[in-house]
């Protein structure tokens, strides 16, 4: 396919204290008892996608990701793991291994991505118009059972901010406006230009950008090294090449780069700018033709690009492990309704036990739940909609609701957790009570203890 | 009222059919017969708008066949301006014994915008249910029973859809999008599923390479279509509310900017417009001179049928189509050597001489046009006398216009009525000719062009000269022939109007002539700066540095553009500077910083001329009361002013600085001291006098404690205030004391004394 993969894992997101630590950065999260970073890179394999770089900030997450990596995917991908510092945002990453990058289009993912959406289809999409650029939205995540709990308040007034605002023509194909981050607070400025261009734009909100680009080699290594202030690909890289569409600074130099790699390879790509040309022109005769086209004489030499979008249907799962809530609702999803993600065979309850599991007598395990290798149950218990890592020992009468329990998590007799996020190694005493709480990794909850919406974590040394 | 009784009479007619039928009001119409613009004088200033023929027929016939033909039963027609003629055209012409169709007009002579219009509507109490709000000038042959169910149906479900307006899809390309009606750039916002309106924006000149749409309305809509595509119809179909609403925003004056915006910002009593959008069938306004031309080829090309010359009958002469669209009325005189071109209309009793040459032309009844004429794209109205060798190109000649041998008209020409073109004259392009003198009166600000329109200026000059129409005023024009002729040359009358300031830059946008090429190159060159503007603007992160020097400065100069914050900012520094001399934009600056800027050129120019201390003080103090200032702030200013004068002369130590402020406070005791009449006061100029040691001016830090005792010697600060200041410091930061501490000494003294005298 000539596609290079980046994958941007992030390091140890800040947003994500306490659940992830020095021994678990984001990548490495667990989503229905798999690194969440296993989700990416098997959507990629699936679409015979093997050639990757995997992005990780700072080096101790990078040697971390990097052992998982080639433990588990040994043999079937060609994986480098590039360590950058931290903190430089997604184009500085991409800055520092640009060299890295030979092929002709790449494709950036976001490590955090749990999907099903085919990495393929965009990239078809990107070649079939000869796009600069093209992004993968998908509806936003349809209000969740998570919703209704305590945190919708906070949601709903937080949830404009975390939005971004698309503009698409007519025919969904080409992305013609994008606000994120910040200017979503100040009001909607279109340009004019292509909103004349283009006559009429649809303008969404519903819209998520998944965070996964193909792009143009040659366009993004160009702006990268133009725009030296350019910090992140989604809020500083994507809305410029948006905006710069109908007149294009991108690409000018861009010729004699590729006479440099040899003529034949100029004369193919010749051939497929060509081919792509008619493609687009028998399917829809977009507004990037037309609209030099109309200004004729004036302006001949006018340059335009092409941004484009690859919209994903709504019965696609798409979501981002970008924040706690995000990272207990993606858990309880891919154990329930999405559970064709997980990649587990669901039993006839709908769920998952594995056979080294010990249950003990009148503890039950409600339907869309996990619960892993080794892992014992005393008496009594009752799960639901929770997911339970490997070799946790639970002891009897333990009521386990909306929550993720990592590995090696002992909980005491007549515990109640509620909504929680409990990392690895901690331990919950007896009679603990726990309600939309993050417990860190290793942390002791005492006996008889009682929390609501807190967030606990061993004290760093 | 005959017409409210006519549509009782019909009511009553329909008793017997069934209950929903009864409870059912005849389907009303209200017809603004006045457009409230100036846009078609020189024209209008001698008959209304909608009585002009568009393909021969005047434009109001178009209006009320219309309205016919979708089954509206009562038709109110507001007339205006030349109230008169319109009443008298209606009176005299079939509408008013049309079986189920009645016409009742409206007068008024003081109503200046369709605002006024519909309060006054409203107050008669005519209407009763949906109505169809049009303006006259107004064509359309689409169906309204689709519009009218969706009204009705979302008035039923939300009683605040007050209003339905019906759109167009226009031509794609963005240049002729401007160019085809010449009307301004509308950018609408629309719901794609209720197809509400949210936004709606015309005339964005000011905003340069964005639209600015309210964050809420995508927290609110989920997704919203934004569309520049569209072409308003002004045809609207209202609920009874609208003229309430009119009635209770009496500041509304014109219908869509007033209107239709108000209800879309408003969102306290939750109002709510929505749009339907016709494809096939045709709507259109003529709005200015270029849609009159557009529109009368459309109506030549049949887009609007059946309201086409052949079809729409008007008095007694048929009008034949023959092929390549030209319409021949049945008696005409055509010499056989005359070639009429293609998509022509010629009127009844009209004579063509040898050798003229007609194409894509309307001309009217009664005409003669002499030989070797060439007439392309011209609207000729009833009984012009075009003579040999006249060229006319694009232009438009109203009735009885004599146009004297070898004559020219430039593309763009108006010739109002009887204006007498003289021989071998060519008239320039874009010329406005009349038999009335210009209105002196401009209107400079735009928002106010509806305001005094035809309505003062027409009704006095009119009444003089359109009603006696043969009498007077031939004896009229001869004493006008002496001042008139030199412009349209021997034998012609008429005065050519100026183009007004501002208006030039848009005649070609609105005038028939075709737009010229080098507009159309600048029309996408504008297009151009947009995106160069629009490339560098405050959507990139201000870090990306992408803003060019001098983009700001060669293009953008309105102020409009202020929403670019860096550009904003260079601006504001350069006010700042022009500000010590100009004292032109005191609003650009904060009120405080500009007073003082101003207090000290005053002092600093009574200190060069020797102004007498009383008129600085006089001076000062209307100064104060233009900026609604306190005393304590002139003192504070005053005496800044004196500080900076004495910085300004040159010394070498800090002790001849110091000679320097004694000097001046010395010259200029008095002024000060007509400030310090208190505690405040005095209290104000130590704080002035700290800032300005700290930040301004370093150089007098090592002086404080000498010139705060001078002024104690002088009696200008009295011991009171300064430990008052003192102990205002006493609790604020380290930093803040610095002067504090250097004055300690003497505060210590102060307060000795102080002591001493209890």
């Amino acid at each position: 396919m000539d596609f290079q993969v980046v994958v941007l894992a992030g390091g140890f997101s800040k947003t994500l204290v306490p659940i992830v630590s020095k021994e678990v950065p984001k990548a490495l999260l667990p989503v229905a008892n798999r690194p969440v970073l296993s989700y990416v890179l098997d959507l990629l394999e699936q679409s015979n996608l093997k050639d990757l770089i995997v992005v990780v900030e700072g080096n101790d997450a990078a040697v971390r990701i990097g052992g998982w990596i080639s433990a588990a995917y040994l043999d079937r991908l060609h994986v480098d793991v590039a360590p950058v510092s931290e903190d430089i945002g997604s184009a500085g990453a991409l800055r520092s291994i640009a060299r890295h990058l030979t092929a002709r289009d790449i494709l950036v993912v976001s490590g955090d991505l749990v999907s099903d959406v085919s990495p393929g289809a965009v990239a078809a999409v990107h070649r079939r118009h000869d796009a600069v650029v093209t992004a993968m939205l998908c509806s936003n995540p349809a209000s969740g059972p998570a919703e209704s709990g305590s945190s919708s308040a906070k949601d709903k007034t937080k949830k404009p901010g975390r939005k971004n605002i698309i503009g698409l023509d007519p025919s969904r194909q080409f992305l013609l406006h994008i606000a994120t981050g910040a200017e979503l607070e100040k009001d909607l400025r279109i340009q004019k230009c292509i909103l004349r261009a283009v006559g009429e734009m649809e303008l969404r909100a519903d819209l998520m950008d998944a965070h996964l680009y193909a792009i143009k080699r040659a366009v993004l290594l160009e702006v990268l090294a133009q725009k030296e202030t350019f910090q992140s690909l989604k809020e500083d890289i994507l809305p410029y090449l948006v905006r710069s569409q109908l007149k294009s600074e991108v690409l000018s130099s861009n010729l004699p780069q590729l006479e440099e790699n040899g003529n034949d390879k100029v004369n193919l790509q010749n051939k497929q700018i060509s081919q792509s040309h008619i493609l687009a022109n028998a399917s829809n005769r977009g507004f990037h033709e037309l609209y030099p086209l109309a200004l004729d004489g004036s302006s001949s030499a006018r340059r335009t690009h092409k941004c484009c979008v690859y919209i994903a249907s709504n019965d696609k799962y798409c979501a981002r492990l970008n924040s706690i809530q995000a990272f207990s609702d993606i858990n309880r999803e891919v154990a329930g309704e999405a559970n064709h993600l997980s990649g587990y065979s669901f039993s006839a309850h709908n769920n998952i036990i594995h056979p080294s599991a010990e249950l003990g007598s009148k503890t039950t395990v409600g339907p869309y739940c996990m619960l892993g290798e080794g892992s014992q149950m005393g008496d009594k218990c009752s799960v639901k909609r929770s997911v339970i890592g490997r070799h946790c020992r639970i002891g009897s009468n333990v009521k386990i609701v909306n929550s993720v329990v990592m590995n090696h998590v002992t909980i005491g007799d007549g515990c109640s957790v509620q909504g929680s996020v409990i990392c690895s190694n901690v331990q919950i005493q007896e009679r603990a009570t726990l309600k939309d709480c993050q417990v860190g990794a290793g942390y002791v909850v005492t006996a008889g203890s009682e929390y609501k919406g807190d967030s606990l974590a061993k004290k760093e040394k | 009222m005959g017409a409210q009784k006519k549509s009782a009479s019909t009511v009553a007619a329909r008793t017997s059919d069934d209950p929903e039928e009864l409870a059912r009001v005849p389907l009303q119409a209200v017809l603004l017969a006045d457009s409230f613009t100036t846009k078609f004088r020189p024209i209008t200033l001698e008959r209304p708008k909608v009585l002009l023929p568009l393909a021969n027929v005047p434009m109001i016939e178009y209006a009320l066949a219309w309205l016919e033909s979708v089954g509206v039963e009562e038709v109110f027609v507001f007339c205006c301006a030349h109230a008169k003629q319109v009443t008298n055209y209606l009176q005299s012409s079939p509408w008013f014994s049309q079986p189920n169709f009645s016409v009742a007009t409206i007068e008024s002579h003081n109503s200046v915008s369709a605002g006024d219009a519909l309060r006054l509507i409203y107050e008669r109490n005519v209407i009763h249910g949906d109505f169809i709000l049009i303006s006259g000038d107004t064509l359309s042959n689409m169906s309204l029973t689709r519009a009218l169910q969706e009204h009705r149906e979302r008035k039923k479900k939300d009683s605040n859809a007050v209003m339905t307006m019906v759109i167009k899809r226009s031509k794609l390309s963005p240049v002729t999008q401007q160019s085809r009606l010449g009307t301004d750039e509308l950018f609408m916002a629309i719901d794609p599923d209720t197809k509400q309106l949210l936004f709606y924006e015309e005339n964005t000149h000011h905003l340069k390479g964005t639209l600015s749409l309210d964050k809420t309305l995508l927290i609110d809509n989920p997704s919203i279509t934004l569309h520049n595509d569209m072409q308003d119809c002004f045809i609207d179909i209202c609920s009874p509310e609208v003229l309430s609403l009119f009635t209770d925003n009496f500041d509304y004056q014109h219908l869509r900017r007033h209107f239709v915006k108000g209800l879309l910002v408003d969102d306290i009593m939750g109002y709510k417009i929505y749009t339907h959008e016709i494809h096939s069938s045709y709507a259109a306004r003529v709005d200015n001179y270029r849609s009159y031309d557009t529109i009368s080829k459309d109506i030549i090309q049949r887009w609007t049928y059946p309201l086409v010359p052949d079809v729409l009958l008007l008095g007694s002469s048929a009008t034949k189509l023959e092929r390549e669209g030209i319409y021949r009325a049945s008696e005409i005189v055509q010499s056989r050597s005359a070639q009429i071109g293609p998509l022509t209309v010629i009127g009844n009793n009209t004579r063509i001489g040898n050798n003229t040459t007609i194409a894509n032309s309307v001309i009217g009844k009664g005409c003669s046009i002499g030989s070797n004429v060439l007439i392309e794209g011209s609207y000729i109205w009833d009984n012009v006398t075009v003579e040999d060798g006249c060229q006319l190109r694009h232009s438009i000649v109203c009735d009885r216009v004599v146009m004297k041998s070898g004559s020219v008209l430039s593309p763009g020409v108006v010739l109002s009525f009887k204006v007498v073109v003289g021989q071998n004259v060519t008239v320039p392009t874009y010329s406005k000719v009349s038999l009335l003198l210009q209105p002196t009166k401009q209107d400079s600000d735009e928002e106010l062009e509806y305001a005094d329109n035809n309505s003062d200026v027409e009704a006095s000059s009119i009444a003089g000269t359109h009603n006696n129409l043969n009498g007077e005023l031939t004896s009229d024009l001869s004493e006008m022939q002496g001042s008139a002729t030199e412009e349209l040359g021997s034998g012609g009358v008429g005065y050519i109007w100026s183009i007004c300031e501002g208006a030039s830059e848009e005649e070609w946008r609105h005038s028939i002539a075709p737009v010229p090429a080098e507009k159309l190159v600048e029309l996408s060159q504008t297009m151009d700066d947009d995106l160069d503007f629009s490339n560098q603007d405050g959507n990139a992160p201000a870090s990306s540095g992408e803003l060019k020097p001098g983009g700001v400065s060669d293009s953008d100069d309105e102020d409009g553009d202020a929403n670019n914050d860096s550009a904003y900012f260079e601006k504001e520094v350069v006010f700042q500077y022009s500000i010590a001399y100009k004292d032109v934009f005191p609003i650009f600056l904060n009120n405080t910083a500009n007073f003082s800027l101003q207090v000290e050129a005053t002092f600093l120019r009574a200190v060069h001329e020797n102004v007498k201390v009383d008129h600085v003080i006089l001076e000062v103090n209307s100064l104060k009361l233009s900026y609604n200032m306190e005393f304590a702030a002139c003192a504070g200013a005053i005496f800044y002013s004196m500080l900076k004068l004495a910085l300004g002369t040159p010394y070498n130590s800090s002790a001849e600085l110091y000679n320097a402020v004694i000097n001046v406070i010395n010259t200029w005791q008095r002024l000060l001291k007509s400030y310090l009449s208190g505690k405040d006061e005095e209290i104000e100029i130590i704080l002035k006098f700290e800032e300005m040691c700290s930040e301004s001016a370093k150089e007098l830090s090592p002086l404080f404690t000498k010139i705060l005792c001078l002024l104690y010697d002088k009696d200008m600060i009295s011991e009171d205030a300064i430990l008052d200041w003192e102990s205002e410091k006493k609790y604020a930061e380290e930093s803040d004391r610095v002067f504090v501490k250097q004055a300690e000494k003497f505060l210590q003294w102060l307060r000795e004394a102080s002591e001493e005298e209890d």
